[in-house]
């Protein structure tokens, strides 16, 4: 088993997407360091939009994610209302 | 009244094929053997090129709209950064060493990359696979000019970082990565992807970008922060763009396979080396440290590097040929290429220093095998020389790898007592090597290598003629300001002096 993960930039902006990571991704293990959170899951993880709008209380395209990244591991799939990483090992 | 009703928005997967598949066209005034001339000149077999896709699904409209916003973050941080004395509000002024090792070094190859990019979007006959190219090649440039433009506010206050442009053509440490881009460049297409896509971007920058800019923020350089951030965002559509480009050449043809593993082996052990700096950079150079270099290893080359070849074992490939000599010279590396940058400090256009006995202790618990064994007490000879007003200069120059260009500072992977090196000959002339790995990868294309532009036969060649002096004034180095230890330096005087006068008001 291998672990996914997601680096996103510590900001205003990444808070509402980091908790709705958690809460889609229970699994998963939040890491914060300076200027940036880590989130590493085995296997797979899900960024799902509903969540995030949810949490955010605005529209939110998933492509916005862009902005805020700092690196990922895994195989990316995306559509409208999932981003999933995930590796076949 | 009329309502405003919002127009649908087409569906993801719908609009990346409008707006990248469907721009593509067979070709009928030319064949497309001619159009794409070097699509199968390396050997790389790909059937059906509508199979590749950017697993993102970005199109130049939204690349457009999310890059500017990432450009108008960027700008707004570096304005502020200037007007609030950014540049001192560093823990310290050896900070700024790591600084212009990535302005000569690094920030050149951001540009190489970007022209390499322009030419593999052109070369490559798929559609998804030019648009991918011709966003990265944008995002390349983005990230030199960026680098330049934020770490311009350091040039009007310190020394070294004034002459990055001649010094990543002429320096001896800089040719290291702009070798590692000419040979990528001078590659064919796939091969470049993978050089760059799987190298550089997977491996090289998640070791550089992440831990370095954690580490910046740790030193209060908000400039640095915010070009690697800025920079990063677009690593992610990199790695997985190199990581696309491994899968679909194995994906298309199992004949691919044996190319692919031997790339993989090569371009591994090529960024391997340019992580050399890297590891001085985050060992010695921060002096609020975030992370070894050790550790940074510990989550980004066996973590995560373990679990992509894990993932590519159903292909068939296996984890590169240097991998264990790579491990077994984490706990060395930088302390040994630390070492030789002291001692040729009067050739490098950043300062460098002995490490003190606090920093020593850091390195103790970080590196508990290796550290107290093999290098303290060579720091410590070193503090000797430099107390007793006779510090250390090597004057001899190393031999150079042919391949990587690193001076040979590094020891046999299995016995750190006994220096490192290979010699071969090809047709008559006798060429060096670092380690194995490299002698392999010039064995493999000989013809390439011994075309090598390599720093230290330029010094003795005609105009130069060994001429110390005359050769720092072609590598644009000023003596006295620019190179040499950090203690004495004016980088140091001059950052204690301003911080002062930013506290008092005398």
């Amino acid at each position: 088993m291998s672990n996914v993960f997601i680096v996103l930039q510590a900001n205003e902006e990444t808070r509402a997407l980091v908790e709705a990571i958690q809460l889609d991704n229970p699994h998963a293990v939040v890491v914060r360091q300076p200027a940036m959170i880590k989130i590493d899951a085995p296997d797979r993880l899900e960024v799902r939009r509903a969540t995030i709008e949810e949490l955010l209380g605005r529209s939110f395209d998933l492509q916005e994610l862009h902005i805020n990244l700092v690196t990922l591991a895994g195989h990316v799939n995306e559509d409208d209302d999932t981003l999933t990483l995930s590796w076949n090992s | 009244m009329d309502m405003k009703v919002a127009k649908k928005k087409l569906p993801l997967k719908e609009k990346y094929q409008y707006l990248t598949r469907d721009l593509g066209w067979e070709t009928t005034y030319q064949q497309q053997e001619k159009i794409f001339p070097y699509a199968e000149y390396e050997g790389i077999k790909i059937h059906d090129w509508s199979q590749w896709e950017d697993p993102f699904r970005l199109t130049m409209d939204a690349y457009w709209k999310y890059q500017a916003e990432k450009e108008r973050k960027f700008y707004a941080i570096i304005d502020a950064h200037a007007q609030n004395n950014g540049h001192l509000h560093i823990t310290d002024a050896r900070y700024l060493s790591a600084l212009k090792i990535f302005l000569q070094a690094i920030s050149p190859g951001e540009f190489a990359a970007h022209k390499g990019f322009a030419r593999a979007g052109r070369e490559l006959p798929g559609i998804g696979t030019q648009v991918a190219c011709q966003m990265q090649a944008l995002d390349e440039m983005r990230h030199a000019q960026t680098q330049i433009h934020a770490l311009s506010n350091y040039n009007r206050y310190y020394n070294g970082f004034h002459a990055f442009a001649d010094q990543r053509d002429r320096i001896w440490y800089t040719s290291v990565a702009r070798s590692f881009f000419d040979d990528a460049m001078s590659a064919g297409p796939f091969e470049f992807m993978l050089a760059i896509g799987f190298s550089f971007e997977y491996v090289l920058t998640n070791l550089l970008f992440v831990p370095f800019m954690s580490g910046a923020a740790y030193n209060g350089d908000m400039a640095t922060v915010t070009f690697g951030f800025s920079a990063q965002s677009d690593e992610a559509r990199h790695m997985t763009l190199g990581l696309e480009c491994i899968k679909f050449m194995l994906e298309q043809d199992p004949d691919n396979l044996a190319l692919v593993q031997r790339w993989i082996d090569k371009w591994f052990w090529r960024g391997f080396r340019v992580l050399g700096l890297v590891s001085t950079m985050m060992d010695y150079m921060l002096p609020k440290r975030v992370m070894s270099w050790r550790e940074a290893w510990e989550v980004y080359g066996v973590e995560n590097g373990g679990a992509l070849f894990r993932d590519l074992a159903r292909y068939g490939i296996r984890p590169p040929q240097g991998w264990d000599d790579a491990e077994k010279a984490i706990d060395h590396m930088s302390h040994q290429f630390m070492l030789g940058l002291y001692q040729w400090s009067f050739g490098t256009s950043f300062h460098s220093w002995i490490p003190s006995d606090e920093d020593m202790a850091w390195l103790s618990a970080k590196y508990p095998t290796t550290f107290d064994k093999y290098y303290r007490p060579r720091w410590n000879h070193l503090r000797k020389l430099a107390e007793a007003g006779t510090p250390f200069m090597n004057t001899g120059l190393a031999k150079l790898c042919q391949t990587c260009q690193l001076p040979s500072v590094f020891t046999e992977p299995d016995d750190p007592t006994m220096s490192c090196h290979r010699e071969g000959r090809y047709l008559g002339e006798i060429y060096h090597f670092c380690s194995d790995h490299c002698q392999t990868i010039f064995n493999d294309e000989p013809e390439k290598y011994i075309q090598s532009w390599l720093p230290m036969p330029s010094l003795f060649q005609d105009p130069l003629n060994g001429d110390v002096g005359a050769w720092m004034q072609w590598v644009s180095l000023l003596n006295g300001k620019d190179n040499g230890d950090f203690v004495g330096s004016e980088d140091e005087a001059n950052f204690q002096l301003w911080r002062g006068l930013a506290t008092k008001n005398q």
